[in-house]
């Protein structure tokens, strides 16, 4: 399986993050499973000329390859030029050679949800990039290919969304194309893969003993649940940042910071200040989606009056104070 | 005269782009174009002024934990708080990780695979460096993946993830580290030296650092297996020792503790006074104006400006270019290799990748020593409170480069944010005076076009450009 790859309107992190691919060398694994890169701007050899008779070729039909994957917002500024992002040494706009390999690609990843929804740089106060994202702008489908955009593989646009994404989350999507195909029920409302989008950031979060008992942290580095007080969007946030490790052991709240919700579109603009959490009388209004206010905040209250002192304590410092209790031996001589 | 335009040269973190004058088939004259723009001090604006450790990182993918330690920095400034001692070690950790990682990744996937194109195939040298070094094929890079994600999940304990963490704050971070992971991050960072003992260098960590002038390097080179003793080979060869050479005036913010700030030019060394760093718009597609201090910078899109040619700007330290990098750093810090290197031949592509692979010697062991540093129990974060209007600066070095971050506060929000990333000295346009930047004038004179071996590659990624910086 060939794979094209093209870099706009973004950080390079996604590429970046896919080379901490572990545990096997990221190029062998691709190997094993057949995929190749026709080329990719931050890792193959061919540079200049040469580069730019392969995407030519690609572009025109004459090379075929399966999949475009595509790193960084689309931006179609000034006035709809596309000139805050033009191919260096060939002076064509970025969202011009996007559009054109599209329209041979089989299988079209947007790669960061840059990419999938516009990223940071929509998110300029009047946009002034005009930046989107390959099928989405922001929450609303369109972008630059357009809402109803099929890729010749029949298949919208496959958004790995994350900023960055998660290695593998590319790295398993690519194999799974590769090795079974992709079906649109592999996919959720967002075009998303479900093997990583299917959970909440929550499932799996090492504070979910503070969470069970409203033992939140209170500031900065604290051990408890940093959904009351300091921003966390776990419980709305699809992905399975706590179930599948970042950097061998870790994920954001492992970091001791909050979930910012990376993968949904629109996380750049909360609406608040990202490492608080707005509150309404007291109580955090961005609550667990699927559960009625009403029982939450019950639970909560219930929860709260049941704390035992050793989560209540460990809550609050950035380090653990108090060991769970050893069970007495009962009866013994 | 002929023109030729040169990219995408690929290989280097974002886009770019080289128009080249010839002459006789010389280069006369070097124009070098970011073609891209993102604009993120305009993001920040108006945001709550914490907001930017959440933002900043997104400028790059490759320096992201430097640019959250500048503005970690510049609110802690701004805020008037302290890191604790914890604190403090780990974001020297956390930086020193991401720039040892960076220093990896330049040399063996980005620059290296130059030297196995077909271009050289007559060397003695090629057939052993094409099998090694040849882009995603190379033997080199089936290890050096594994190495590097290995010596990355330093990142997955003290960080969370990298790219793009929120564990550094002003205070310090949000990752306290517990004795038994301190024993974890002591085993990551044996295992990383012995990967670079084993295959980068074929000697001990300490045995590079000490080496202390050209001789003593060549001498204790030749014969040796190892990747750095190769390209060192390569190097002799090609005579990348005088190529590729700018102003050799050199800045560094300092880092670490361990290397100092200063500038550097002609032998004399200087204090470091922020005060005389500006930035002039006058070739970049950008709202003309004076050269301003970047605390009072601005950056305003003019995307049909005449005579414009990047949407890089130009700062100036006393109104001159300065080359920034690892061999900046270690230049200023009176390291006596790379001081002697210069002072032979000048600042080349030799020098630049020398500083960064002996830099890889010097930190790994200093990060041992931080881990032992480190008091599990002891508070790693400082509180502080955000006043509602203030300003604040942040001075820091990412792998290729000295990084500054101002920042304004009004009624709470952020009214003003400016950066100047590394590769905005080294690839900087030409200024109101027409003072080419570093490396418009490092690839003065050298052979371009046609049949020309791949030189312009290797002074290009000789320092380590991050493009998507520079455009941020
Ligand atoms: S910190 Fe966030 S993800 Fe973790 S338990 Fe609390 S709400 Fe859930
Ligand atoms: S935990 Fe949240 S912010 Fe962090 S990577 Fe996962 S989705 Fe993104």
């Amino acid at each position: 399986m060939k794979v094209l790859w093209l870099q706009s309107g973004g950080c390079g992190g996604c590429t970046q993050s896919l080379l901490c691919s572990e545990p096997r060398s990221l190029f062998d694994e691709l190997r094993d499973a057949g995929i190749e890169f026709v080329w990719h701007p931050a890792l193959s050899q061919a540079s200049g000329g040469e580069a730019l008779a392969v995407l030519e070729a690609c572009a025109s039909g004459e090379l075929a390859f399966d999949v475009l994957c595509v790193e960084g917002a689309m931006l179609r500024g000034p006035n709809g030029s596309g000139r805050f992002h033009l191919m260096a040494g060939n002076g064509r706009p970025l969202t011009e050679w996007v559009t054109r390999l599209a329209g041979q690609a089989k299988w079209v990843f947007a790669i960061g949800s840059c990419t999938a929804y516009g990223g940071f740089s929509a998110n300029t106060p009047g946009n002034p990039l005009e930046a989107c994202g390959l099928q989405y702008d922001e929450q609303t489908p369109g972008g630059l290919l357009g809402a109803g955009f099929r890729s010749a593989g029949g298949l919208p646009v496959v958004n790995i969304a994350g900023c960055p994404t998660h290695p593998g989350w590319i790295v398993e999507s690519l194999q799974k194309l590769a090795l079974e195909g992709m079906a649109d029920s592999d996919l959720d409302e967002l075009g998303r893969p479900l093997f990583y989008a299917g959970e909440l950031v929550h499932h799996g979060c090492p504070r979910n003993e503070y969470y069970e008992f409203k033992a939140s942290a209170e500031k900065q580095s604290d051990l408890g649940c940093l959904m009351e007080n300091l921003g966390c969007k776990g419980t709305q946030a699809h992905a399975d940042c706590n179930l599948r490790a970042w950097n061998g052991s870790g994920s954001c709240l492992r970091g001791g910071f909050a979930c910012i919700a990376c993968t949904e579109p629109g996380f750049e603009s909360p609406g608040h200040a990202f490492q608080e959490t707005p509150k309404v009388a007291g109580i955090p209004i961005g609550l667990p989606s699927d559960m009625p206010k009403a029982w939450f905040v019950a639970l909560a209250a219930l929860s709260k009056s049941a704390t035992p002192k050793r989560v209540r304590d460990n809550a609050v410092v950035d380090h653990l104070v108090f060991r769970p209790a050893i069970k007495k031996k009962g009866g013994g001589k | 005269m002929s023109r030729i335009v040169v990219g995408p040269f690929n290989r280097v973190e974002g886009d770019l782009e080289v128009s080249l004058e010839l002459e006789a088939g010389r280069i006369q004259a070097a124009y070098v174009n970011s073609p891209l723009f993102r604009g993120f001090e305009q993001i920040l604006v108006g945001r709550a002024p914490l907001d930017a450790l959440a933002i900043v990182p997104r400028i790059c993918g490759i320096c992201s934990v430097a640019q959250s330690a500048a503005a970690a920095t510049a609110l802690a400034d701004a805020m008037g708080v302290t890191p604790t001692p914890n604190g403090l070690l780990a974001r020297h950790l956390i930086q020193a990780t991401e720039n040892m990682a960076d220093h990896l990744t330049h040399f063996y996937l980005f620059f290296m695979p130059d030297f196995a194109r077909p271009d050289y195939v007559d060397r003695p040298w090629h057939p052993a460096t094409a099998e090694r070094f040849t882009a995603i094929k190379g033997s080199a890079a089936a290890e050096v993946l594994p190495a590097r994600a290995s010596f990355l999940r330093l990142m997955g304990f003290l960080a969370g993830r990298w790219p793009h963490t929120l564990a550094i704050q002003p205070g310090g971070s949000t990752r306290a580290i517990t004795a038994g992971e301190r024993i974890r991050l002591l085993a990551l960072l044996r295992e990383f030296r012995s990967f670079l003992e084993r295959r980068l260098f074929g000697d001990a960590l300490e045995r590079i650092g000490q080496l202390a002038s050209k001789a003593d390097l060549l001498a204790w080179a030749d014969g040796r297996a190892g990747d750095f003793p190769a390209f060192l080979k390569i190097a002799g060869d090609l005579g990348l020792e005088r190529i590729g050479c700018a102003d050799d005036r050199f800045l560094s913010h300092g880092a670490y503790g361990l290397f100092p700030a200063g500038t550097w030019q002609q032998g004399k060394t200087e204090a470091f006074a922020a005060a005389r760093i500006t930035e002039d718009t006058e070739r970049a597609w950008l709202l003309a104006d004076q050269p301003r201090h970047p605390a009072a910078g601005e950056t305003i899109v003019a995307a049909d400006k005449a005579d414009a040619y990047t949407w890089c700007k130009a700062p100036r330290y006393a109104g001159q270019t300065h080359e920034v990098g690892a061999l900046a750093r270690q230049v200023v810090a009176g390291n006596p290799l790379l001081l002697d290197l210069v002072q032979r031949d000048g600042g080349s592509v030799m020098a630049r990748v020398v500083a960064r692979l002996q830099e890889l010697a010097l930190l790994i062991p200093a990060m041992e020593g931080w881990v032992q540093a480190l008091q599990p129990g002891e508070s790693f974060c400082a509180q502080g409170v955000m006043p509602d209007e203030g300003s604040g600066v942040g001075l820091v070095e990412a792998a290729r480069g000295s990084l500054g971050h101002w920042l304004t506060i009004r009624r709470g929000r952020i009214e003003r944010y400016q950066i100047i990333a590394p590769t905005t000295w080294n690839f900087s346009p030409r200024d109101a005076t027409n003072q080419e930047g570093p490396l418009e004038k490092a690839l003065l004179g050298l052979a371009a076009g046609d049949g020309a071996p791949p030189t312009i590659q290797h002074v290009v990624r000789s320092f380590d450009p991050c493009m998507v910086c520079t455009v941020h």
